[in-house]
């Protein structure tokens, strides 16, 4: 009986891109909608985007079925949390707690590709985004799953801030206002839906303020 | 009651077939501050009296919230109370997670008690000091059950534990046929005069209790002072009024322009 090699996964990879930008009183979170398994798709709209808290909003990609239980464990957490402290977890507070979590099943990791979008405790928006096992950091704007590599470089270019050793001084940017964001979230999908088979069908794009939150839906090439 | 040679731990019977640790228990319930519950087929209204241990301190807490649509009064060992609220939370916690939807009231109160019936049959444990008015939602409706320590729970239209309780006990036995279709404000009227009764001539202000509601379609909340006092107002001032003028609305709008014109002459008058 000659050893065989493997042939069964416990991962699967449901392809999608995620994306967060940051700005001075709002936050963007945005994903495809396409939910996909090697060359075929399941769902044209499927959210990969869910809301933990009033002021913290998570979008997921890579295994949908560990994202999904993720979103559950934070879920209870949250309510624990709000037993515990009668209000509701900020943002912040979130992050580190999902960190945790991923970094708890270090040896039988979440396939879980995360961007964190919300607002911090001043009403600055606020973006954390992690790996599989909960390294994670404040940005001011993150790509995450299938189509990152194609949109994270053109973020870099519009939103990144110059360094400070470059001669002439350049100044630091202008803060994005939210319509540019939205803008600019809706063109870097459109961009990356062009080249990436696994990123397509629809954009849902939730923008995050003090008052409230607002979900736009786009339509996306759906080859 | 008084002390015996079979009262010493809970896990020894009386010769007449009684635990006394258990009734001993049921005692502490009894000297807690009163705490009330009503349903109607859809709403259930709990509303307890603020005990405060000095004037320098602030009052206990005696009414959690489980989930959106469970919540508990507790009278007795309030510690107890917080203790089994917690256990409640975690409870509904794993359940929503497992199954994705609401836990029925009538199985958390089964937990509860088989909770407590385990402190009764025990020589290291005792039982919980506590008496706990569940309220809370299944697919039928709402429901009010009330456990005791002892293991047993019951369901009720409306009932009172704590002390003086049996005063609003009286008040709710005259009441209670016509909750079953009341609207979620008069239920509230009724828990707040239920309060009332226990305070036996103390004058009733919203400062003194606290009510919580939860019904089908509306998570479980506390109401705010100002809402407890407005309702306080609608019956004190119709029993002030000397005229009956009828309706509470009436009363109060009749009782707040002479008010006005008394307080401040300057200030237009709000009726006209």
């Amino acid at each position: 009986m000659v050893k065989q090699n493997a042939n069964w996964s416990p991962y699967d990879n449901n392809g999608g891109t995620c994306v967060a930008i940051a700005g001075s009183d709002y936050c963007v979170i945005a994903a495809d909608t396409r939910m996909s398994t090697g060359y075929s798709i399941l769902s044209r709209d499927y959210s990969k985007i869910h809301k933990l808290a009033d002021k913290a909003v998570l979008s997921s990609s890579g295994f949908q079925a560990d994202v999904k239980a993720l979103q559950k464990v934070l879920k209870s957490r949250h309510l624990i949390y709000q037993h515990q402290h009668n209000k509701q977890m900020s943002c912040p507070a979130m992050a580190q707690l999902l960190s945790n979590t991923l970094y708890f099943k270090r040896f039988f990791p979440y396939y879980a590709f995360n961007v964190l979008g919300g607002l911090d405790e001043e009403g600055k928006g606020c973006v954390f985004t992690y790996d599989a096992v909960g390294s994670y950091e404040k940005v001011g704007y993150s790509a995450q799953g299938s189509g990152s590599t194609l949109i994270m470089p053109f973020l870099d270019n519009q939103l990144k801030s110059p360094s400070p050793l470059l001669l002439p001084a350049q100044d630091s940017n202008t803060p994005l206002s939210e319509a540019e964001a939205v803008d600019l979230v809706k063109t870097v999908f459109a961009s990356a839906t062009e080249r990436d088979i696994y990123t397509g069908d629809s954009l849902e794009i939730m923008v995050l303020k003090a008052d409230g939150v607002k979900t736009e839906l786009m339509a996306l090439r759906k080859d | 009651m008084f002390r015996n040679q079979y009262d010493t731990d809970v896990t020894t019977w009386s010769p007449t077939g009684r635990l006394f640790q258990v009734e001993y228990a049921m005692e502490a319930v009894k000297q807690g501050s009163a705490a009330i519950g009503l349903r109607s087929r859809t709403h259930v209204v709990l509303a307890c009296v603020n005990k405060a241990q000095s004037e320098l301190s602030s009052h206990q807490r005696k009414i959690f919230k489980v989930d959106d649509h469970i919540g508990v009064a507790i009278a007795g060992l309030t510690a107890d109370g917080r203790v089994l609220s917690r256990y409640m939370r975690s409870e509904s916690i794993n359940h929503a997670f497992t199954y994705e939807s609401p836990l029925p009231v009538g199985r958390l109160v089964v937990h509860l008690a088989d909770k407590a019936q385990v402190c009764t049959q025990r020589s290291w444990k005792r039982p919980y000091g506590v008496g706990l008015l569940v309220g809370g939602l299944d697919e039928s409706g709402a429901h009010l059950y009330y456990n005791c320590p002892s293991g047993n729970y019951f369901e009720y239209q409306a009932f009172a534990i704590g002390s003086r309780s049996q005063a609003a006990k009286t008040y709710l036995e005259r009441r209670f046929e016509s909750f079953g279709d009341s609207s979620k404000e008069d239920l509230i009227k009724d828990a707040i005069l239920a309060v009332r009764e226990t305070l036996q001539g103390e004058t009733l202000k919203s400062s003194l209790c606290t009510v919580a509601v939860l019904g089908v379609g509306e998570p479980f909340n506390f109401l705010d002072q100002e809402t407890i006092q407005k309702v306080i107002d609608t019956f004190e001032k119709v029993a002030e009024e000397e005229e009956g003028e009828g309706g509470e609305g009436e009363a109060e709008a009749a009782a707040a322009p002479p008010a006005a014109e008394q307080g401040d002459q300057d200030v237009a008058p709000m009726e006209m």
